[in-house]
């Protein structure tokens, strides 16, 4: 097996045994991403000097003894984390040049591990998108089928850890921009807790929403990468000071006395494309051969959870990007004569269809008038969805299903029908909507081929049971260290 | 609920975003379709319900306010499309 296929647990165990350096490491993923980006195009920017003298600083460390926990490890994260080293586009010609002053916490925490940063990854504009088609740059191609989407937002981080273009990747998920690619591109993706994970540094898209987290080419990496990136951080006001556990010690054979609770509205005729309910239901079995036991739950306000999300979302992120006004950082028309003008022409010339699109709907959703039956309307039914999986949980540890209704589609397919996008991410927004941790775990393929994941989740906090019965899952789904053929 | 061009200009003009005859028409369509979709909510009686501000229980979070080092100017500046090594220039606004 070649060294780049390896899981990022066993690089590390090789690492440890100096059975391979960090620089053959790093030279091994560097020439991997020449063979395949051009046809995949997950990265935006690649740093290959930086990643070089990274990995031999890392090497060094190692034979001081001084090695972090990621020592050695080539990752790349996706674009909208600030970097002080390299671009941060947000996939918007907005940022097209912009070079943050500092990094965002969890890269600082990801260089205080060892770990070696090789690149930023592409991704919808700003965060906005299941397709990442939306991307200002480039868009990227399922390494399962290059006619097929990556999935989004974080495409090119699912696509670049499925194709072996780094061992893992930091992502965002503001309704699903993590576990959907993930479950798309046969890969590892968690959306932890809201609060769990530092967001200083990551370019907000709806804040009450959005959340940091890891995409892996299996459970353990998952794990071990949380353990890095969690915890409170005083930079942050949202993020939690509490302590986090150790998350492999929770990579424990046999889920007896884990209750499993399956939302019957999710399985509803007409909702699962075929081929998805299948593989999910063989998953459900093999959690339950695990020694899980099963329940039937209800999520009476699952119908609703698109429309509250795709105002509250949009509102959040119209007030955000308020910001890019042309001023101190981002695109300018410095055509324009008189200072409104400025600000409209660089916003205008700046962000792409989809953002203004999400704009419009949020200053709509928030105008005067329209506040009360739009805004206030969605946040109070946020509300009743937070309270359906509360009491889901009084009565069961997780919830199972799908995390897309459907395997990837094709490029292009649905890029002129922004509602039945949204529409698709049915699945997944609630778990941001209701600050739930959430996990996207290879299950199966479909009858072409394409990865289908199953979402797990479970109630504030509670990782660890999910990392567990994912582990479960993953050692009897039979599709770990099956890779796509690329070249 | 149905939105019109007008509406769809004026939101634009509040979000200083300028529109073109065809893209303001494209968003109407789009926005419409959106907006009658999420008007499902008003099916709910949410009358005795809170507005949901945060998902896991958190309150006010403060600090000391202390002093801290802050970006240096020439950092600050660097990324302004126009600045004059002081400040981020803007065309004129008070003639």
């Amino acid at each position: 097996m070649s060294i780049i296929t390896i899981t990022l647990a066993e690089a590390l165990n090789r690492l440890r045994n100096q059975e391979v350096t960090s620089v053959a490491l790093t030279e091994a993923v560097l020439d991997r991403i020449t063979a395949v980006d051009p046809l995949i195009q997950a990265y935006l920017t690649l740093d290959r000097e930086g990643a070089l003298r990274q990995a031999e600083q890392a090497d060094v460390a190692r034979k001081k003894g001084a090695a972090g926990p990621l020592c050695g490890i080539p990752l790349a994260v996706k674009d909208n984390f600030c970097t002080r080293s390299l671009p941060t586009t947000c996939g918007s010609k907005m940022l097209e040049n912009f070079v943050a002053p500092y990094d965002a916490t969890v890269v600082t925490k990801l260089r205080q591990a060892g770990a070696v940063l090789l690149g930023k990854l592409t991704m919808d504009e700003f965060a906005m998108g299941s397709t990442n088609e939306n991307s200002a740059f480039t868009i990227p191609h399922n390494p399962w089928n290059r006619d097929f989407i990556t999935g989004g937002s974080s495409g090119g981080s699912a696509a670049a850890v499925a194709a072996d273009e780094c061992f893992a990747a930091l992502g965002s998920d503001t309704g699903g921009s993590i576990r959907q690619p993930a479950s798309l591109c046969g890969v590892v993706g968690m959306k932890p807790t809201y609060g769990r994970v530092s967001r200083y540094g990551l370019v907000a898209f709806a804040s009450s929403l959005d959340q940091v987290g890891p995409l892996t080419k299996d459970v353990r990496d998952c794990a071990i990468l949380m353990n890095v990136i969690s915890g409170h951080d005083p930079l942050d006001s949202t993020s939690q000071n509490r302590s986090v556990p150790d998350y492999t010690e929770a990579l424990q054979e046999g889920l007896h006395g884990v209750t499993i609770g399956i939302p019957q509205e999710y399985f509803k005729s007409g909702l699962l494309d075929p081929d998805v309910e299948k593989v999910v239901q063989e998953g459900i079995a093999q959690l339950k051969e695990a020694g899980a036991e099963l329940v039937e739950v209800s999520l009476p306000h699952t119908d609703y959870c698109v429309a509250a999300f795709y105002l509250i979302a949009p509102a959040e992120a119209s007030s955000n990007l308020a910001r890019f006004d042309g001023v101190r950082y981002g695109y300018r028309d410095c055509d324009a004569t008189s200072l409104l003008e400025m600000y409209s022409r660089s916003r205008s010339g700046g962000f792409g269809d989809e953002v203004k699109r999400r704009i419009l709907i949020g200053t709509h959703a928030l105008s005067a008038g329209y506040y009360d039956a739009y805004y206030r309307k969605a946040s109070q039914v946020r509300t009743l969805i937070r309270e359906d999986f509360m009491k889901a949980f009084t009565r069961c540890d997780l919830l199972v299903s799908p995390v897309s209704p459907t395997p990837a589609w094709k490029l292009g397919e649905k890029i002129n029908d922004p509602l039945a996008l949204y529409l698709s991410d049915i699945l997944t927004i609630s778990a941001n909507l209701s600050g739930i941790p959430a996990m996207s775990v290879p299950c199966g393929f479909s009858r072409d081929g394409l990865p289908i994941g199953l979402q797990l989740q479970a109630s504030h906090f509670n990782e660890p049971v999910l990392f567990k019965a994912a582990f479960n899952l993953e050692q009897r789904a039979g599709v770990t260290g099956k890779k796509p053929v690329i070249v | 609920m149905k939105i019109t061009k007008e509406e769809v200009l004026h939101v634009a003009q509040l979000a200083r975003l300028d529109l073109d005859i065809e893209e303001a028409e494209r968003m109407t369509d789009q926005l419409g379709s959106i907006l009658t979709y999420v008007a499902k909510l008003d099916e709910l009686d949410t009358t005795q319900v809170a507005v949901a501000t945060h998902t896991n229980g958190q309150n006010n979070v403060f600090r000391e306010d202390e002093v801290h080092a802050s970006l240096p100017r020439d950092q600050a500046l660097a990324n302004s499309a126009v600045q004059n090594g002081e400040a981020f220039v803007v065309p004129r606004i008070i003639g």
